[in-house]
Order: C-alpha cells, then sequence, then structure tokens
C-alpha cells in the first residue's frame, strides 16, 4: 500500500514569531524554517508502517516556494522514498492546497494519506479534513493511534472528553496528534542518500486548481502584550492574593 | 444573515462552548441551530437548545448515524441544509474543527478558523502563530463556514428562548466510517473550557502519582478544573485532555495557577487571556513569570502542600 504524506515548511517551533511593522504579516526573513511537527510525527508514522510490512511506498508531498524541497529532503532522509514539489511562492490557503493534494491523490491513488493536523504558522486545522471530503474518503483527525486492518484501519482520536476510536474504510485521510510517535532524526548516511532520491517539480496549474486566495488579509497585528505582575515572597502573601480575588 | 450553528451535546445537555458560539452568531443575524444526534438524546437536546435566549428555530436531525457526530455523515447532513443559511458556525472544539472543514470544502468555501471577534459580516480576527499574531481576514465566498473560539465569547443565556423545533433529515450513514469506542473518564470537576478556576501542573511534578497527590487536592479545595502542559501529558502524569495550549485546550478562567510549568510559547497560547495568572516555579527567570500576574519562586514540593493547607 502506498502512503502519501504531505509536509509543510514552517516557521521552527522554537522561534518566537514577530509581526511586521507595516502590519501585513509575519516577519520570516532570516528565521529558522523546519518541517511543521505535526508533519514530522506524520513522516514517522509513515515510516513505522513501511517497517512494520503494512505500506509499501512513501510519497512525500510539500506545496510552497523553492525552499520547500529541504523540507521535502528532510522527509525522504527519514525514511520516505520519493518526493513531489508542487512550486508556488504565493502563500496558498487550505482549501487550494486540499484541492492541490486531491489531485495528487488522484494520480498516486495512495491507499493512506498521513498528514499533520494542523500547521503550527496559520494554525487552521482544516487541510486534512478538506482533502478527506475533496477525495470522497473519510478521515481520522488527531490521531494518536493507527491500525491497519485489512481494507479498513482504527485510529483512535485525541478528542475535548480523551479518548475516540473509529474504524474507516480505506483509503482513507488520517491528521496527526502530538502523541501518535516520537519522530526520529535522519542519520547522516540516510541525509546523504537522500539527496538522490527522486523530486518531481510540479506547479499548480499542472493539475489545474484555482489557487486564487478567499480570504484577504486585511492586518495582522501585535496580541495584547500582558504585562509581568508581582512576586509575592512567601505562601501566606500567596493566600492573601488568592483571597481578595475571591477564589479561596 | 441567515445563520446556522452545529450544536454539540452530550446526555442530552448543551455544551458551553455552543452557547458561546450561538452568542457569536447572533451578532451576525437570525440565528438557527441544528441538533444531531438520536434518539431520546438528540430530542432532549432540541427541547434544551430551543430554550436558549438568541435562537429563533431548531432543527433536529434524529438518526443513529448521527449519535456520535462521525464527520462524514453529519456533513452530509449540512451540506444541502446550507441552501438556505448564508454563515454555518461550529465550535473550535475537536468536534467542532472535525466537522466544519469537511462541510466547508463540499461547499467550495475556505473556512475561517477559530474566530475570537466579529469586525463585520464578513471581518473576523482570529490568533495565528500560537496567538502571537493576531490577523483579521476578510471572507470573499459566497458562504461563511467558521469555527469560534468559545473563551472570546460571552455565552448566551440557556433559558429565556422559546424556538421552534422541526424535523429535518439527511442522507444518514455514508458506510465510509464507524465508530468503535470512546475512553472518557466521568469527573465531578468542571471543564477545563469553561471553569472559573483551574489548577495546572508542569513536568516539574516529577510523576503521575505526586501530580495527583498534589494538584488534585489544591483544586479540591478551590473547586477548579485541573489542567496540565504538553510535558506533563507527554510524560504520562494526565490523559490527553487536561493538555492546556496551542493545540490542547483553550482557557480562559477567572484564575489559572501555573505549578512547575516554564511557559513555552505553545503552552502560553493556551492560557494566557485568563483574567489572572499565577506562577510557582523553581526557576525565576521562568517565561511564565513574563505573563503571570502572581509569581511565587520556590520549591513546588513544599510550597504547593502548604497553599493547599492554608486555603
Amino acid at each position: 500500500m502506498k502512503v502519501l504524506v504531505p509536509v509543510k515548511r514552517v516557521i521552527d517551533y522554537n522561534v518566537r514569531p514577530r509581526v511586521k511593522a507595516d502590519g501585513s504579516g509575519v516577519d520570516l526573513a532570516n528565521v529558522k524554517m523546519s518541517m511543521n511537527p505535526f508533519d514530522e510525527i506524520a513522516v514517522e508514522e509513515a515510516i513505522r508502517l513501511k517497517e512494520k510490512g503494512a505500506a509499501s511506498d512513501i510519497v512525500a508531498v510539500s506545496i510552497g516556494p523553492a525552499k520547500a524541497q529541504e523540507t521535502l529532503r528532510t522527509a525522504l532522509a527519514m525514511g520516505a522514498d520519493r518526493a513531489i514539489l508542487v512550486q508556488t511562492d504565493d502563500e496558498l490557503e487550505p482549501l487550494a492546497i486540499a484541492k492541490i493534494l486531491r489531485a495528487v491523490a488522484d494520480e498516486e491513488q495512495p491507499g493512506l494519506v498521513l498528514m499533520g493536523k494542523q500547521a503550527i504558522d496559520d494554525d487552521s486545522n482544516q487541510t486534512g479534513q478538506m482533502l478527506a471530503a475533496l477525495w470522497g474518503r473519510p478521515q481520522g483527525t488527531f490521531a494518536s493511534k493507527v491500525e491497519l486492518e485489512g481494507d479498513s484501519v482504527s485510529v483512535t482520536r485525541e478528542v475535548d472528553g480523551g479518548l475516540e476510536t473509529v474504524s474507516l474504510k480505506l483509503p482513507a485521510v488520517v491528521t496527526t496528534d502530538l502523541r501518535l510517535n516520537e519522530p526520529r532524526y535522519a542519520s547522516l548516511p540516510n541525509i546523504m542518500k537522500a539527496k538522490s532520491k527522486p523530486l518531481a517539480a510540479k506547479t499548480p496549474a499542472d493539475y489545474g486548481v484555482d489557487t486564487a486566495p478567499r480570504l484577504k488579509i486585511i492586518k495582522v497585528s501585535e496580541p495584547p502584550v500582558r504585562q509581568a505582575g508581582v512576586k509575592v515572597g512567601s505562601v501566606d502573601e500567596l493566600v492573601s492574593k488568592l483571597k481578595a480575588l475571591g477564589v479561596a | 444573515m441567515n445563520v446556522l450553528v452545529l450544536i454539540e451535546h452530550e446526555g442530552g445537555k448543551v455544551k458551553d462552548a455552543s452557547l458561546a458560539t450561538i452568542a457569536a452568531a447572533g451578532q451576525l443575524g437570525s440565528v438557527h441551530t441544528l441538533v444531531a444526534g438520536e434518539g431520546d438524546e438528540a430530542r432532549q437536546t432540541a427541547e434544551a437548545t430551543a430554550r436558549i435566549s438568541g435562537v429563533d428555530k431548531v432543527l433536529l436531525a434524529s438518526d443513529a448515524a448521527y449519535a456520535h457526530m462521525l464527520a462524514e455523515n453529519v456533513a452530509d447532513l449540512i451540506v444541502p441544509l446550507m441552501a438556505d443559511y448564508d454563515a454555518l458556525l461550529c465550535n473550535a472544539t475537536s468536534n467542532g474543527k472535525n466537522v466544519a472543514p469537511r462541510v466547508a470544502a463540499l461547499l467550495d468555501v475556505m473556512q475561517v478558523s477559530d474566530i475570537i471577534a466579529i469586525e463585520g459580516e464578513r471581518t473576523f480576527k482570529r490568533p495565528i502563530y500560537a496567538g502571537n499574531a493576531i490577523a483579521t481576514v476578510e471572507a470573499s465566498d459566497a458562504k461563511l463556514v467558521i469555527t469560534v473560539r468559545g473563551t472570546a465569547f460571552a455565552k448566551a443565556a440557556a433559558e429565556g428562548g422559546s424556538a421552534s423545533i422541526e424535523a429535518v433529515s439527511g442522507p444518514g450513514d455514508a458506510a465510509l466510517s464507524s465508530f468503535v469506542s470512546c475512553e472518557t473518564q466521568a469527573s465531578e470537576r468542571p471543564e477545563l473550557t469553561s471553569a472559573k478556576v483551574i489548577v495546572s501542573g508542569g513536568r516539574a511534578l516529577k510523576d503521575a502519582a505526586t501530580f495527583e497527590e498534589l494538584i488534585v487536592p489544591l483544586a479540591d479545595k478551590l473547586g477548579a478544573a485541573v489542567g496540565a502542559s504538553r510535558a506533563a501529558v507527554d510524560a504520562g502524569y494526565v490523559p490527553n485532555d487536561y493538555q492546556v495550549g496551542q493545540t490542547g485546550k483553550i482557557v480562559a478562567p477567572e484564575v489559572y495557577i501555573a505549578i512547575g510549568i516554564s511557559g513555552a510559547i505553545q503552552h502560553l497560547a493556551g492560557m494566557k487571556d485568563s483574567k489572572t495568572i499565577v506562577a510557582i516555579n523553581k526557576d525565576e527567570d521562568a517565561p511564565i513569570f513574563q505573563v503571570a500576574d502572581i509569581g511565587l519562586v520556590g520549591d513546588l514540593f513544599q510550597i504547593v502542600p502548604e497553599l493547599t493547607s492554608k486555603l
């Protein structure tokens, strides 16, 4: 079974984002970029399925600027077999991404799509669900456990009340949550090997997808800043502060 | 504008997050609600929804296919209903986040996720980059699909309305997915997302037993909900649904007490709209103190039992 893993190049999760002074967005110039952490978990899960013999072929796909190649090379170094870069310098919205992924899925015919539940830049949490809808397939979102069972997949989901398990008919889309696995680091030999793995270059036009934005960004601003308050010196002082707040 | 709100419910009761979403919908126009579920539970929920202030009509879809809110079935129910509505509003909860984008894609609409303010009929504010930036966006699609951050809107009153209830039906089971089981912990505590006080613990609590020993009695004393940082959940001290943060629950209680939590930006994203933040940490340079209103530097293993006994 082929597994398709969409990955996104985003600001590194350790970097504190800065809003541009002109309010047009977040400043990404000279900022460390990495693979979206949830996508890394998706790549890892695909590799584990392959190691168990459940997956045969792992295809990583990224939609973004030329530099998203680095993100794809990371996926290849971790263990993906080949990659597709759908190159565009525009910032595409989840709906447009989902349409491109659907076209890729039509071409590649994967048995499973594994992808991050959200990207840590725009925090939309939409693309997987949208892909599943457009592709007419079931979705297992926020997965903390994925088990293939013949022609279906059992997905344990992290939901507000705890954990929920659903069974999905394959092919399906599964989006990963934090506790699905701990992604491996690519070894140096694998990083070297990844350089010669196939990486196909495409554009959104190759898939006939209209990527015009539907949301207009009016402005991006700083959130209200919280001022640090006071430090108290003892538990007694803390107790009296809490009492003053009416909680004790 | 005609707005449809997808109601989230459990045991015949409407979840608090839906009250906030109804209030947000009221800012846009006339509010109809959809209760999807099965049997008595769905009927009771519909009756409770009809009494919510500001609700003009309740659509009730009762079918075994909707008992567990499977996104595939619920989306197929909502899409044809949207012929009569200009906007769909769902909670930005695990449930709403699961269903809404599926509907949006089928309607060819770009969803606006996790809104925190309504600036105009088509203009909304939403946090991006873990709340480190706030984007103001204007939607151009003919219809709107929106998820609403419950803590950002006042809740509609649970009583005072007298809406009519109308039965609707959809295609039923899409036969793509099925519910297997759920593990939820019944708790007497308030829900994290609607609690007035939250006591939250981090990795410094050492292990599950220590977390239970120190955090729970303090929460009991304060009638508080219990939360945790990602590190504490990853380390297995508490279940996943305790997690507060960018990808966990977003909370905004009156008082948030962070114990042994350093304050990674991903955690701050989930709690920095709390009215008062109290931090207890042994590292005086921990980032949590940059947002805390009241800080106490010291050893939590001494401070927390002392605090619990003195309250």
